[in-house]
Parts: C-alpha cells; sequence; structure tokens
C-alpha cells in the first residue's frame, strides 16, 4: 500500500508539470500581447511606458525564464498579481475556494440523499414500476443542463413564493440558515446530473452484489433482509459509485463556473470568468491550474479510498 | 467479417444487400431497443428541422417586427421575445447552430483523437509513450473548464468554441482507438497483410480502420450530446455563439432577464436542448447494444 502511495505521488508530478505547461502555453500562445490587450489603443500610453507595464509583469524575460519563476512562485503560494486590482492572486483564489468547495459538498450531499434510496429501492425492486420510472427519471436527469435547472428554479421561485436569492454571499460562519439557503438552490441545479450517474451506479453496482455468493450465505443463515441489504450489499456496491463521483467532479466544476455565474457566487469559476472577460492572464492562468489541480488530487484520493474500503483491491 | 454468417435465404423479389450484417442488426435495435429507436427518430426529426429551418419557421428568426415578450399564440407558438423576435423561429434556427457545432466538434475530436490514437498504438514504442503521455494530461483537466479556458483565451465566438470542443473531447477518442488498434494490431490478417507486404498507410487506413469503426461510431454518438450540451454551456456564458445568431444556450441566458415576465423565455429554448441531447443519449445507448456488446455497462 505504501510504496503504491508513493509511486502514485511520484506518478503524479509529470501530470502536474505537464498541466501547468499547457496553460502556460495556452495564455502565451494568444494573438496579441496581455499590455496591448490590457491598454488596448490607447493613444497616450507611449511604447516606453508599454515596456515599463511588460518589466512590471515580467514579460519582458523569455518564456522558460517565465515559466520557471511562475512555477517556482507557486511552491511559495505566490501566483502573481491581477492585472486588474494589483492585488495578489492567492489572496483572490483563497476568499473563493471555500465557496466552490462548499457549492460542491453541499450538491454530491444533496444527490447522495437522494440517489441512494432510490438506486437501492430500484435494485431490489428490479423492473418494477419503481425501477422503470428512476431510470427514465435518472435518464432525463442526465439530459438537463445545469444551467437550465437553475434557471427554472428560479422562475419558480420567484413566480410562486416571489423569492429570489441574495446577490450578495453570506459566509456561513457569519449567519448559517442564510447561508444555507442561499446555496441551495445553485447546489441542487447541480446535484441533479450527479444524481442520475449515482442512481445508476448504485443500481447496477448492488444488482451485481446481490448475486454474489457471500449474499447468499447471508440469506442461508437467517439474518434479517435489511441487514444484509444494509451491511453486505451497499457497502459493497458502493466502491464503484465513489469512483464515479470523483469521475463526475469534473463535470461538476464546469457546471458550477456557469451555476457560480447565475447565482453570483464568487467561487473560483466567477474568479475565472470575470478575470476571462476582464483579460485579467495571470488570474485565468491561476484559477483554471487551480481547478485543474483540485481535479486530479481529488482523483487520486478516490483511488486511493479503494483500498481502504475493498481489501479485495491490492495495488502492487 | 460476415463470412461466419448464415448463407442468406434466397427471399423472393428481395434486392441484394451488400452489407446484410450491419442492416439486420439496425432491424433488430429497433425491435430490441426501442429507446434506441426512439433516440434515432428524434435526432432525424431535429436534424430535418435544421435543414428546413426556413421553411418550418413562421417568422424570420432575427426580424424584430412583432410586440415584445407577447405570450404564446397562434400566430407566435412560443411568444416573442424581449427585441420582439419570434421565439419559435429562433429555436428552429437555433437547431442548426447546435447540430453544426456538434457535428463539426465532434469531427474535430474524431479527426485529431484518432489519429493520435491509431498512429500511438501502431507505431508503438517511445512515440507511444509521449503521446499517451500528452492526452494523459489533457484528459486530466475537466473538460467543461478547459474549454471555457481555450474559448476564453482565444476570444468568444463560436469558431473558437467548436475549436475548444474539438480539442477537449479528442483524448477519448485516441484512447478508444489506440486501445481498439493494440487489439487488432496482432490478429493474423493484421500480419497477412504486413507478410504479403502491404504498406503502413494501407494496412493501417484499409484494416485497421475498418476494423475499429464500431466503439468509434458508439462514442462519437455519445459525444454529440456532450459537445451539444458544451456548445450550449459555453454560449450561455457568452463565449459561445454571439447575439443576434440565434443558439439554445444564448437565448437561455437572454431570455433569464425576461423570465419573469415571459416565462416561455426560459423555458422553450432548455426543452429543446433537453430533448436533443436526450434524444443523442438514447441513439448512442442503443447503438452500443447492436454494435459493440463489449461497451456494455
Amino acid at each position: 500500500m505504501n510504496r503504491y502511495l508513493i509511486r502514485r505521488l511520484l506518478l503524479l508530478l509529470p501530470t502536474l508539470v505537464g498541466m501547468s505547461f499547457l496553460i502556460f502555453a495556452m495564455v502565451r500562445l494568444l494573438p496579441g500581447d496581455i499590455v496591448d490587450a490590457l491598454v488596448g489603443m490607447d493613444p497616450t500610453i507611449t511604447e516606453e511606458q508599454k515596456f515599463e507595464l511588460r518589466a512590471s509583469f515580467g514579460l519582458n524575460d523569455p518564456w522558460p525564464v517565465q515559466y520557471i519563476k511562475w512555477v517556482g512562485g507557486i511552491f511559495q503560494g505566490d501566483l502573481g498579481l491581477s492585472f486588474r486590482s494589483r492585488e495578489p492572486i492567492a489572496d483572490h483564489l483563497v476568499r473563493a475556494l471555500p465557496i466552490t468547495i462548499q457549492l460542491a459538498l453541499f450538491s454530491i450531499l444533496l444527490s447522495l440523499v437522494v440517489a441512494v434510496p432510490l438506486g437501492i429501492l430500484s435494485a431490489v425492486r428490479q423492473n418494477g414500476p419503481v425501477d422503470l420510472w428512476a431510470r427514465v427519471a435518472g435518464l432525463i436527469g442526465l439530459s438537463m443542463p445545469s444551467f437550465w435547472l437553475a434557471t427554472l428554479f428560479l422562475l419558480f421561485t420567484s413566480l410562486v413564493f416571489r423569492w429570489t436569492p441574495s446577490v450578495i454571499w453570506v459566509s456561513p460562519l457569519e449567519d448559517l440558515p442564510r447561508n444555507l439557503l442561499q446555496m441551495l438552490l445553485p447546489a441542487l441545479a447541480l446535484s441533479v446530473q450527479l444524481m442520475a450517474v449515482e442512481m445508476r451506479m448504485v443500481r447496477s453496482s448492488l444488482l451485481e452484489v446481490l448475486r454474489q455468493d457471500y449474499i447468499r450465505t447471508a440469506r442461508a443463515k437467517g439474518l434479517n433482509e435489511r441487514i444484509i441489504l444494509l451491511r453486505h450489499g451497499l457497502k459493497n456496491a458502493f466502491i464503484p459509485v465513489i469512483t464515479i463521483i470523483g469521475i463526475q467532479l469534473g463535470a461538476l466544476m464546469g457546471g458550477s463556473i456557469i451555476i457560480e455565474q447565475i447565482f453570483g457566487l464568487p467561487g473560483i469559476g466567477w474568479t475565472m470568468i470575470q478575470a476571462i472577460f476582464n483579460r485579467d492572464y495571470p488570474v485565468v492562468q491561476a484559477a483554471s491550474l487551480f481547478l485543474a489541480v483540485i481535479f486530479v488530487v481529488i482523483n487520486l484520493l478516490v483511488d486511493l479510498t479503494y483500498a481502504f474500503l475493498d481489501p479485495r483491491i491490492k495495488y502492487s | 467479417m460476415n463470412s461466419t454468417q448464415a448463407i442468406p435465404t434466397p427471399v423472393a423479389g428481395a434486392a441484394p444487400r451488400p452489407q446484410p450484417g450491419l442492416i439486420t442488426s439496425i432491424g433488430r435495435t429497433i425491435r430490441r431497443h426501442p429507446i434506441g429507436a426512439l433516440g434515432a427518430a428524434i435526432v432525424i426529426f431535429v436534424i430535418l428541422m435544421a435543414i428546413f429551418a426556413p421553411q418550418v419557421a413562421t417568422h424570420d428568426p432575427a426580424a424584430q417586427e412583432a410586440k415584445r415578450l407577447l405570450p404564446p399564440s397562434t400566430d407566435h407558438f412560443m411568444g416573442t421575445d424581449e427585441l420582439g423576435r419570434d421565439v419559435f423561429s429562433r429555436v428552429v434556427f437555433a437547431a442548426r447552430t447546435s447540430l453544426y457545432v456538434g457535428m463539426l466538434s465532434v469531427s474535430l475530436a474524431i479527426v485529431l483523437g484518432v489519429t493520435a490514437g491509431v498512429l500511438a498504438g501502431y507505431i508503438g514504442g517511445r512515440f507511444d509513450s509521449v503521446m499517451v503521455g500528452f492526452m494523459d494530461i489533457l484528459f486530466a483537466f475537466p473538460t467543461l473548464v478547459l474549454a471555457i479556458v481555450i474559448t476564453g483565451l482565444l476570444g468568444p465566438s463560436l469558431t473558437n468554441a467548436m475549436l475548444a470542443i474539438g480539442v477537449v473531447y479528442s483524448p477519448t477518442f485516441a484512447r478508444v482507438a489506440r486501445s481498439a488498434v493494440l487489439t487488432v494490431k496482432n490478429e493474423a490478417y493484421i500480419e497477412a497483410a504486413r507478410v504479403v507486404g502491404g504498406q503502413q498507410r494501407h494496412i493501417i487506413l484499409r484494416h485497421v480502420l475498418p476494423n475499429i469503426m464500431a466503439p468509434l461510431i458508439v462514442l462519437a454518438t455519445l459525444s454529440l450530446s456532450l459537445a451539444i450540451l458544451a456548445e450550449a454551456g459555453l454560449s450561455f456564458l457568452g463565449l459561445g455563439t454571439q447575439p443576434p445568431d440565434a443558439a439554445w444556450g444564448l437565448m437561455l441566458s437572454q431570455g433569464r432577464k425576461f423570465m419573469e415576465l415571459s416565462p416561455g423565455l426560459a423555458i422553450f429554448p432548455g426543452l429543446a436542448i433537453m430533448v436533443t441531447v436526450l434524444a443523442f443519449n438514447f441513439l448512442g445507448d442503443g447503438l452500443r447494444d447492436a454494435l459493440d456488446p463489449r461497451l456494455r455497462e
């Protein structure tokens, strides 16, 4: 296990280097120059001032130097300065991160609360009416873009309850009930697709497990059906479900960029979109790397969780 | 490929069928997989709607001729938008955008991915490791995040959105193509082709590619639904289709501001996205069952 852990961590390194290099290269391959984009065609700014500006952003260095400076900075918690606000980008991201994480966790939680019972019911009553409807609902859920759902939720609450969520983000530390109320709709909109995927997974994986010999043994020794289902069935059926949550996290991040935009939640995705429209490239560069790293690291954690949950899986 | 199948029994008046295996299997799909067939029917319907958009639409999608924010009526099936344009006609024309972007970006993903995957699998060695490494890095990004960054950097436009979607979905094709090539590579018929002195290019194009078509067709169909969703998302953010062109995602984001006055603006474009994506998902599932049993869940 330890050796496996070390090998996975070592393999992480080239991936992270590759990702950072790709993002860096994409920003550099842009048509035109960041400073040109920033000051535009402003005639009052002379070439000399532009040179100064470039120097202040370190843009006069050759690319490899810029890259090394950037990556070196990351390790010291320095992601550079935002072009627009002139604030350290790290501060921006640290402020935005809790919001994105809360949104992700909240929607995963909501999706599990619905998907697990429905998936179990579907599997236990295989091919019954509940199963059929749950599967159809699952396929529909898969095809609904989260931003449309969010729009429909907003439309519904506004027409029926005359209620629209606050436009200013409330921290859970400040006012938890208000925060949860504010996060409920965005999290729900994001969770539907997850729900559909998880439900299908719980169902198929539980069906598989229930056919195993140890379930028959448990039944033969006269165990309560409930205990068989929950302790022997679900516990073993849960491993693929965890994998799928890890994989779905990528979609969740993409979705959360749009959802944060709709609800005005200043998370990482929101920060990134603002930066894209402001042509604030260092922020785009940092925010996208940030999201990518979170995705990679969480998937590593998911892989490692298997081994703990399923002693049959051995890594060597 | 079909040599092992039963000798076709002569049926009176039946036309000679060049590929009995494929056609029978499609016929069987409709009977065995009604959902896949339903998906195919809706997909064909949407494609026809897009092709014949000028005939289907009741109004000019760009003309601001009617009163603003009218509710649905017999003249305007889905009402009018904030500029007095007919929503139904815009939804119909937007099918063109979605399918166009979907098909072109998936084609791009296929060309990039399959080329990389086939070459990596066939050539092997160091070239293979480098390609796999690069694809793994692309694969490690959350797809929509990468698409948003690429479009954002290149500048918001439909073409750039298409490029971005094509690039982010190419690693999946590369993986499938590569693993398929690795399986096919050592089959006797490939070896035979090599023994009789077939050229590399010839072997890849004539012998390897046709034998990895099934998984690729399935993947392409399922990717179309993802690409349509991605285009809708990018357009919703303002990074894809630009006004005044009609795209479902763009219509949603613009209509959102007026939805309390005219709920249809927030409902109909989303419904169009959902139905189209659902149809491609149904079709993809059906094709998977029919063409490639190995991919079944």
